[in-house]
């Protein structure tokens, strides 16, 4: 066995405190890494922007909002839906809703020579930063964060359905299992991860896109720069926070 | 969910005209919010002619001011059961008072109903009765005596200075309630009347049409039950007090028509975006409720007997039966007012493009079974209420029982 002297001793120190500092530091700063990296609310404001001509009805947002959270199956329950639009040339409107077979859907087909012109809507919650759904819940059940979404807490919402007749985009319904009101959440759950809603994830076309409005390098500001925009039922002052480019005069 | 609940489901959409959105085919203010604003459309009138006699000093009413003040209270003790049952979570209920958002009409419902029921009706009908229930209390044998005697506060005071401090609380309560009545059922219409989205429940007017079919429904219920309670004890009917009330109930249909007129013509006149669909809901699916149950047989008529017995000088028991028959049809009118308003705002699209249907339960817990239910409640808590708390004063008793 050797012994060590006291001049190894002293050198041992000496290169033994400063890696010690060295690791203490780099440890705290590794700690200190999910502390800066944490989801602020405060530094986001969440829209949506939905381009009207590159919706080409595939409803694949549809499927995926219902696997997503846990939307019902049956076609009563939407967290969001595709509208289809035909005018005619007679100036008639003819709506349905591509994810309801509805007697009205199934008893109008289209003879394509008076078809004057026709496109897809995707209508979901608008989150609207002045939402009457929030003002009416007795409870404070249905609240807007302060990253602009419009969110339902399911364990405090008393079921009293005020909310959906506020709603004047049809975007509430009553969630059969848990009796409490619900509504699309922006993904909220994906959101603050990072992560995209899950309709604008798997929409082929990219009419659906999501952003930040308070960075200015979001697609959405982009979107919004690009295009001129329209929201539904505007005269309502909902102040919606899903923007439309090209909306048809038609659509409400 | 259940099957049937799917199968209903898929029922109603082969109800569907034109196009609605996805979420709208469920019918989410059912046949129980029908009932409730109708109990407390029943609750207001009623103590509003109650206070007729009080605070306008109007003699002639005075034989129905105790039945007027039994019948608002027991039907004001059923009004939040409709709300209760109808709830996804009723067992959340109390949340409104702990948390309640004050931004929300309906977070007041649980603050207006306590200060009615507490501050107004209760406080009135014990000093109503206090002075009696002693005295009563004396006459008594067990177990009523000690009833009476719980009910008056264990008070033993039936000096003639009590009894004036108990008439000068009534008419300040009075005062103070006839603005609460207003309160209570004005805001029961504001709920509907504010809510923007709905072009049919959005008017300013909503909660003085509520206000003014609450006091027509409210009068004519009493005059039934004042008109078959003297029947079941053989009492003769004092002719000059049914006269009046039911004059009273003939201004208040005509106020109550020209309102619902004024709002109708309004809409008409202004012809807003969803003036097409409101005009398809009323000729689609409320032409029996809007047009025949409630202006027809609900107004009209009424009227007509009214001037009929009013202007043609009939005799008592002509006149009984023509008044017996305007206010069964009035009665029936202001239900289905209640009806139009609450279904018939949830039968057309907010995209303004398309009707629904609404198939109503019959034995479920938001069905016509216990509709029916919390309807006749109130009854049988009024026959309780009358049984121990008389209708007829103690002087007003002493001829009978001689």
């Amino acid at each position: 066995m050797t012994r060590m002297n006291k001049r190894e001793f002293l050198k041992g120190l000496i290169l033994f405190l400063p890696a010690g500092g060295l690791l203490t530091s780099v440890a705290r700063e590794a700690g200190a890494k999910p502390e800066e990296k944490r989801y602020d609310p405060a530094n986001h404001l969440y829209g949506m922007g939905i381009e009207i001509d590159k919706c080409i009805g595939c409803s694949r947002c549809v499927e995926a909002c219902k696997a997503e959270n846990d939307v019902p199956k049956e076609p009563f329950f939407f967290r969001t839906w595709v509208e289809r639009y035909v005018i005619t040339k007679d100036h008639g409107v003819i709506v349905d809703s591509l994810n309801v077979a509805s007697k009205a859907s199934r008893e109008t087909p289209q003879d394509d020579r008076d078809v004057l012109r026709s496109f897809f809507v995707p209508k979901l919650c608008n989150h609207c930063a002045n939402p009457p759904c929030v003002q009416v819940c007795p409870v404070g059940a249905t609240f807007s964060t302060t990253d602009g979404a419009v969110l339902v807490d399911d364990e405090r919402c008393i079921g009293c359905r005020y909310c959906i007749q506020a709603c004047p985009y049809g975007a509430r319904y009553l969630h059969p299992q848990t009796k409490t009101a619900d509504k699309c959440t922006f993904c909220y759950h994906r959101v603050v991860k990072g992560l995209l809603p899950a309709c604008v994830e798997v929409c082929p076309t990219q009419a659906r896109i999501f952003g930040d409005l308070k960075s200015k390098a979001s697609r959405l500001v982009r979107f919004a720069r690009m295009n001129k925009i329209h929201v539904l039922k505007a005269s309502l002052n909902t102040e919606p926070k899903v923007y439309y480019a090209q909306l048809d005069g038609e659509v409400r | 969910m259940t099957p049937e609940q799917i199968k209903g489901l898929y029922e109603l959409l082969e109800q569907i005209t034109g196009f609605i959105y996805p979420n709208e085919i469920e019918i989410h203010w059912s046949i129980l919010i029908v009932v409730y604003p109708y109990i407390t459309g029943l609750v207001a009138g009623a103590f509003i002619l109650a206070s007729l006699v009080k605070v306008f000093n109007i003699k002639e009413v005075q034989p129905t001011y105790r039945l007027s003040l039994l019948t608002a209270l027991a039907f004001l003790l059923v009004a939040p059961f409709p709300l209760l049952l109808h709830l996804g979570h009723p067992e959340r209920s109390f949340e409104i008072f702990l948390t309640p958002n004050l931004t929300s009409a309906m977070a007041m419902f649980g603050f207006v109903y306590a200060w009615y029921l507490m501050a107004v009706l209760l406080l009135e009908i014990w000093f109503e009765y206090r002075r009696e229930l002693v005295i009563r209390a004396g006459r008594e044998v067990f177990p009523l005596n000690w009833v009476h005697r719980a009910l008056s506060l264990f008070s033993t005071d039936t000096s003639e200075a009590s009894a004036a401090f108990d008439r000068k609380a009534i008419k300040v309560i009075t005062i103070i309630g006839i603005p609460s009545a207003f309160l209570l059922h004005g805001y029961v219409g504001f709920i509907f009347g504010s809510v923007k989205a709905n072009p049919w429940w959005g008017s300013v007017l909503m909660p003085i049409v509520f206000l003014m079919s609450a006091i027509v429904s409210g009068i004519a219920l009493v005059v039934f039950l004042y008109m078959v309670l003297t029947a079941m004890r053989n009492e003769p009917i004092d002719m000059r007090c049914l006269d009046k009330i039911t004059s009273y109930l003939f201004y208040a249909v005509i106020v109550d028509f020209s309102l619902e007129a004024l709002d109708f013509i309004h809409r008409l006149y202004q012809s807003e975006e969803s003036v097409k669909i409101l005009g398809k809901l009323i000729t689609h699916k409320l032409f029996m409720s809007l047009l025949v149950l409630q202006i027809l047989l609900g107004m009209f008529i009424p009227l007509g007997i009214m001037i009929l017995a009013k202007w043609r000088k009939f005799n008592e028991d002509m006149r009984k039966l023509l008044y017996f028959t305007s206010v069964i049809l009035i009665q029936l009118g202001i239900f289905s007012t209640r009806w139009n308003v609450v279904i018939g705002g949830q039968l057309f699209s907010k995209s303004f493009r398309g009707l629904m249907g609404y198939k109503m339960e019959v034995m479920g817990i938001e069905g016509l079974f216990v509709a029916l239910i919390l309807l006749a409640l109130p009854f049988l808590i009024l026959a309780i209420l009358i049984r121990v708390l008389p209708t007829k004063r103690l002087e007003e008793e002493a001829p009978t029982a001689a």
